[in-house]
């Protein structure tokens, strides 16, 4: 052999210990140099903050302040609607996409190419401004007002955001209904099921699963970019937050008010996605079925 | 012995190549076929183009008395709207050599699936078919697994059941062992031996010649899209006519 290691070949084979010999475990002093480190590190920057100049008792006055709170129901309410409005039209033009008509193709990409490829800001403020273009909304029979009573800011909140976030959806949608197995189609299409049903009972149960994680993703974008309807005039959470500072100068212990609550609203958001998650996924694990509250509350929905 | 199906001068390409070449053939009622053949002979697509998941370029396959995917008038073959092909395609029950079980449902909500949806059948009336029919196939204690959770034996079986819960006029199968481990193969087999017995009408794409020579009342060779053999499994298999049947069976009984 070309190369010999002293290893394999220093102990002959008469000399060998017997079984029972105490074995010394591998130390790992690095990792403990580097906990510490990191330790030391975090308690520098919480007795930095601690330390600085933020007033924290103003943090907790206003962490429960009326204003705030409505504001982040606000803020709710924004990312609820918004993100209802993009996951509607995120499959509608998702599935557009995938038409075997290439006009209902064409106007899915059209959608696409505009809303994905201007700013949210933008589109935010040209939907606030939507009156300078279209004086009165009037549709025939239904609707006759003043643009500036129907948009409201809340209204533009909702439809800037909405038709941005359905721009992104309507991508992610197309891959998740494109990675369904062909199979499964063709399975439904020998049972006598019409494309309407394949793709209700089949393929957009089958392609929930796969766009979750990036829906999850949306929801707590959604919160976060709902922050931008403060440029409109829209009161929700960071708006009124400013409002207050504007008078009391607290600008720091506000915005890190604001801080506090999109955390805890980001933290919700994530638990529920874990549990979405598991829901859709249960048929993929091996195991045997979970029972969950989420796997009883639907079971009457999903017959 | 009264038709089942019948195949009229069926033809199909894929680009340049074709893959059919005027495909004629007969199937009588409670008759199991067995459709052996190369890779690339063509079979698999025969087989598909007679349930209309391929729309053949040419010829037609008839199935209980009607032309599947056309309506005849005035001379011509008007292609049917999809509604009412769909209705034709739940008349032959189809078993993928992939199973296509649905993922997200278990194996019961797979075999009621069709029924309920397709047949317009209650819940209970359907579950009380489908178990049956689970039972029938040995699959009746796993009806609430998943098919991430079988075996590809047990997914085989519940996609017999699923395609029988349809109570289709013909069965076709697409090489329902060829993704098996073969310690599997058996089971399946045993289940199809079990319909041929019953009087089912049976189309077999295979490679599983012993199956061929225990349960096929006919064998038909396929080579590069023409049918080249016909007649009963002993007579095909042990004294085919064409050189290139000869050869072909040569490789696969070796």
């Amino acid at each position: 052999m070309a190369v010999v290691s002293s290893d394999l070949t220093g102990t002959s084979p008469d000399a060998l210990p017997e079984a029972g010999l105490p074995i010394r475990r591998l130390r790992h002093p690095g990792r403990w140099l580097a906990g510490a480190a990191v330790v030391v590190v975090l308690a520098l920057l919480v007795q930095a903050f601690a330390a600085g100049n933020i007033r924290w008792p103003i943090v907790g006055e206003f962490l429960t302040a009326p204003v705030i709170v409505k504001g982040f129901g606000w803020t709710l309410l924004i990312t609820f609607c918004a993100l209802a409005l993009g996951i509607l039209l995120g499959f509608g033009f998702g599935m557009m996409r995938l038409s075997a008509n290439p006009v209902l193709r064409f106007a899915a990409w059209l959608y696409v190419w505009i809303f994905r490829g201007t700013p949210v800001l933008l589109q935010l403020l040209i939907w606030f401004n939507i009156a300078l273009i279209f004086p009165r909304l009037y549709i025939p029979g239904l609707v006759d007002a003043r643009m500036v009573d129907v948009i409201t800011p809340f209204v533009a909140a909702v439809l800037g955001l909405g038709v941005n976030e359905g721009s992104y959806l309507t991508e992610v949608v197309r891959g998740g209904i494109g990675a369904v197995d062909r199979g499964q189609v063709e399975a439904a299409n020998t049972l006598g099921m019409t494309p309407g049903q394949t793709m209700r009972r089949i393929i957009l149960p089958q392609t929930m699963r796969l766009v979750l994680p990036t829906l999850g993703n949306s929801a707590v974008g959604m919160l976060k970019f709902s922050s931008l309807a403060a440029t409109i005039a829209m009161t929700e959470m960071l708006n009124a937050a400013q409002r207050i500072y504007f008078i009391n100068g607290a600008v720091i212990e506000l915005l890190f008010v604001c801080a506090i609550w999109y955390l805890a609203g980001t933290t919700v958001l994530s638990i529920g996605q874990h549990y979405l998650e598991r829901h859709f996924g249960r048929s993929s694990s091996i195991s045997a079925p979970r029972r969950n509250w989420l796997r009883r509350a639907t079971a009457g929905v999903q017959a | 012995m009264t038709l089942a199906v019948r195949t009229v001068g069926i033809r199909k390409s894929f680009g340049a190549h074709e893959v059919l070449k005027g495909i004629n053939l007969d199937v009588t009622h409670g008759e199991v076929l067995c459709i052996l053949g190369p890779s690339g002979s063509g079979k698999s697509t025969l087989l598909r183009c007679i349930n209309h998941l391929e729309v053949p370029d040419g010829g037609y396959a008839w199935v209980g008395g009607q032309i599947i995917g056309y309506a005849l008038k005035d001379g011509a073959l008007h292609e049917l709207p999809v509604k009412r092909l769909r209705a034709q395609q739940s008349q032959l029950g189809m078993v993928f050599q992939h199973f296509n079980l649905f993922a997200h449902r278990t194996v019961l909500g797979n075999v009621i699936e069709g029924p309920m949806v397709v047949r317009g059948q209650s819940r209970e009336e359907a579950t009380t078919r489908a178990m049956d029919l689970l039972d029938m196939v040995g699959m009746a204690e796993k009806a609430q697994a998943y098919p991430a959770q079988l075996s590809g034996g047990q997914k085989q079986r519940v996609a017999i059941a699923r395609a029988l819960a349809m109570e289709p006029r013909v069965m076709l199968f697409d090489e329902p062992t060829s993704a098996l481990d073969p310690e599997l193969v058996g089971e399946v087999l045993e289940v199809m031996k079990r319909l041929a017995a019953a009087g089912t009408t049976m189309i077999v794409v295979t490679h599983e010649i012993g199956f061929a020579r225990e349960a096929a009342d006919r064998v038909v060779v396929m080579i590069d899209g023409e049918i080249r053999e016909t007649g009963p499994a002993s007579e095909v298999l042990s004294a085919p006519a064409d050189p290139r049947v000869r050869a072909f069976l040569g490789r696969v009984l070796a």
